[in-house]
């Protein structure tokens, strides 16, 4: 009924082959990326962009990357937080080195550098697998960590030991800073998330996506029909590490302003993208999308029902905000293991039959 | 004796042509195991080569010996008239070898197109940044991979699951899945580990038929393993036959089903 497909015949591989098969969804699409364009910017205000917006375009980036590695590519990584952070600093020391360059290619060459990063602390998974890489990334989130907090080259000597970010503008509208205009920021952040959405589309549909998943699902078949996983493997860190970094980049630069590297980009911010992968689910790109919003919305959602509404005291609506996503984690987790992606998919399939299931 | 250049008639017709592939006395052992004992042989350009024997007599050793699974620790890989050196199993891939697995070794969280188009891996030149664009080089690329994977989804007859995920196919499904991922890339030596394993008399009479116009449409050379004796004779033009290791026999159907020594390997020999 809401929902079709009748009719809708495609006549090359081409037409088959495309991101949303179903005239349905395509319209959809169209419509959430107008609406995104074109009038959310217009009645934005800081409230909704720091407590909302920016949080969930930065975070879906992020759970992209960190989806194209787990959900992809199968090869676990605890090392999430370690590379926004060198995402945010290789950011901060190129905006502080080159003030007059856009900060497009700021945030784009902090990405290329932390992609570097990543497939150096890629090269043990040629050799371990599982939760042995886990713990191996581990070792390079609490070393990335270390790094910055000790080397005072990357912090540029400051006596408090953060990072501020200067004011930088693009196109002479200032993104960074504590003037920037929050449709300015909001659509910054936007570009990027489509953008990085689009590649990793066009990735994972294509004979990349193809070798990462043969990796994935079966490495020794893989390597019998073809697959280098040398190659798969770090193109996979490299890739996923690129938006990882973007995403630090601009959550330093454009969301905080301001950061300290234990504080922000600490283990909790690796399990925090690692659950928005595992609720949103693993191997889809909608599913990264989802998990960074449930987890940006929950706590907004809570705090809003819980002490503005309900009246109760900020510190137990807090403490209650960690029992409700640890209590969702671990029901999804026994409910729907394919996360939110899955029931989204049931969903469509349930409403493509409406109302005449039979 | 056969020439190594010249090729041969086969009983119902088909010209079978120069050696593909040659293995000299190859020897493997895993410590003081020796799985494969000092064999030599040679596989000939489109014909269906069967390798035989009873359980443990390394037959499958021997497929992972020529796939680039295992190394031999003596004896030589001839491929197309060169000595391969040793190299990793993706690099063996790339010279034209294809193969299925005995316990099926598919993709299962993929579609059945996405397993078959894995197998046209050879064939994708773009880069990464090109596939990341998608429009022009990647999307050609992926239209004209995805003609050549229908033809081969038709030809095996698996147009109906083409979007399904293999992890809801049927065991005989399955086997039909991976053998035109195989296909799919084109391989000079198709490799099948007990293609009919497992399967029930129907099942087994269309892998078998399929086997047969692989082989006469394509004019691919196969080398299988298989157990089931009737399929075997039936099917190849020439049989190895091994037991512990060693070649004990090497010839037509007819040839190796006459050999002492093979009955003995088979039927058992008292030992008084």
């Amino acid at each position: 009924m809401f929902y079709r497909e009748a009719g809708d015949f495609k006549v090359s591989y081409v037409d088959d082959s495309q991101t949303f098969p179903i005239k349905f969804d395509r319209y959809r699409y169209y419509v959430v990326l107008a609406v995104a364009f074109g009038i959310i910017p217009f009645i934005i205000n800081d409230y909704w962009a720091n407590a909302l917006l920016l949080p969930f375009l930065i975070y879906a980036i992020a759970a992209i990357g960190l989806n194209i590695l787990v959900g992809y590519c199968g090869q676990v990584s605890l090392g999430t937080g370690g590379f926004m952070a060198v995402g945010a600093y290789a950011c901060y020391k190129l905006m502080t080195a080159f003030p007059d360059v856009s900060m497009f290619i700021h945030v784009i060459l902090a990405g290329g550098i932390t992609a570097i990063v990543g497939v150096l602390f890629g090269l043990p998974s040629l050799r371990i697998k599982g939760f042995y890489l886990a713990v191996a990334t581990l070792a390079a989130q609490f070393f990335l960590v270390w790094l910055f907090n000790r080397v005072p080259w990357f912090y540029n000597y400051s006596a408090s030991g953060q990072i501020n970010a200067p004011e930088r503008d693009v196109f002479g509208i200032i993104i960074t800073g504590p003037n920037a205009p929050a449709w300015a920021t909001y659509l910054f952040c936007l570009i990027f998330l489509t953008v990085c959405a689009v590649i990793a589309r066009n990735l994972t549909r294509g004979t990349t996506g193809r070798t990462w998943m043969a990796i994935r699902d079966m490495d020794i078949a893989a390597e019998i029909i073809g697959v280098n996983p040398l190659k798969a493997k770090l193109t996979a860190f490299a890739v996923s590490s690129f938006f990882v970094g973007i995403s630090g980049a601009l959550f330093f630069a454009v969301y905080l302003g301001a950061v300290e590297v234990g504080e922000v980009f600490g283990i909790t911010k690796s399990f925090l993208v690692l659950f928005m992968i595992i609720i949103g689910g693993l191997g889809s790109i909608f599913g990264s999308f989802a998990g960074a919003a449930f987890l940006v919305l929950l706590p907004v959602v809570l705090k809003v029902v819980g002490a503005d509404m309900l009246g109760w005291p900020t510190d137990i609506v807090a403490h209650l905000q960690l029992v409700i996503v640890g209590g969702l984690i671990i029901m999804f987790l026994i409910l729907e293991p394919h996360g939110l992606a899955q029931l989204w998919r049931v969903a469509k399939e349930k409403l493509r039959l409406w109302p005449f299931p039979h | 004796m056969l020439d190594s250049f010249e090729g041969y008639v086969t009983e119902d017709g088909r010209k079978i042509g120069g050696v593909v592939m040659e293995m000299k006395n190859i020897t493997l052992r895993f410590g003081g195991v020796v799985a494969i004992k000092d064999i030599s042989f040679d596989i000939r350009e489109g014909e269906i080569r069967a390798i035989i024997g009873p359980n443990g007599a390394g037959k499958s050793s021997m497929l992972n010996v020529i796939s680039g699974f295992y190394v031999p620790q003596e004896g030589e890989v001839w491929f197309h008239g060169a000595k391969r050196p040793p190299m990793r199993p993706f690099e063996v891939a790339q010279q034209g070898i294809a193969r299925t697995f005995q316990n099926i070794a598919l993709f299962e969280g993929m579609s059945v197109l996405d397993n078959v188009m894995t197998g046209r891996l050879g064939y994708m030149k773009t880069n990464i940044f090109q596939q990341a664009l998608w429009k022009g080089k990647a999307e050609a690329e992926e239209t004209e991979n995805r003609e050549a994977v229908e033809k081969i989804i038709d030809f095996l007859e698996i147009q109906h699951i083409r979007k399904t995920p293999v992890s809801r196919l049927p065991y005989g499904l399955k086997k039909r899945v991976e053998l035109a991922r195989a296909l799919a890339a084109e391989p000079k030596l198709l490799l099948l580990d007990e293609p009919m394993a497992g399967m029930n008399v129907e099942e087994k009479e269309d892998m078998s038929r399929f086997i047969l116009d692989v082989n006469d449409e394509f004019g691919t050379t196969i080398a299988l393993i298989e157990h089931d004796m009737g399929v075997v004779m039936d099917l190849s033009d020439r049989v190895v036959v091994m037991d512990y290791g060693k070649k004990i026999g090497d010839g037509t159907p007819d040839e190796v089903r006459n050999n002492q020594e093979v009955i003995d390997a088979y039927l058992g020999v008292s030992h008084d």
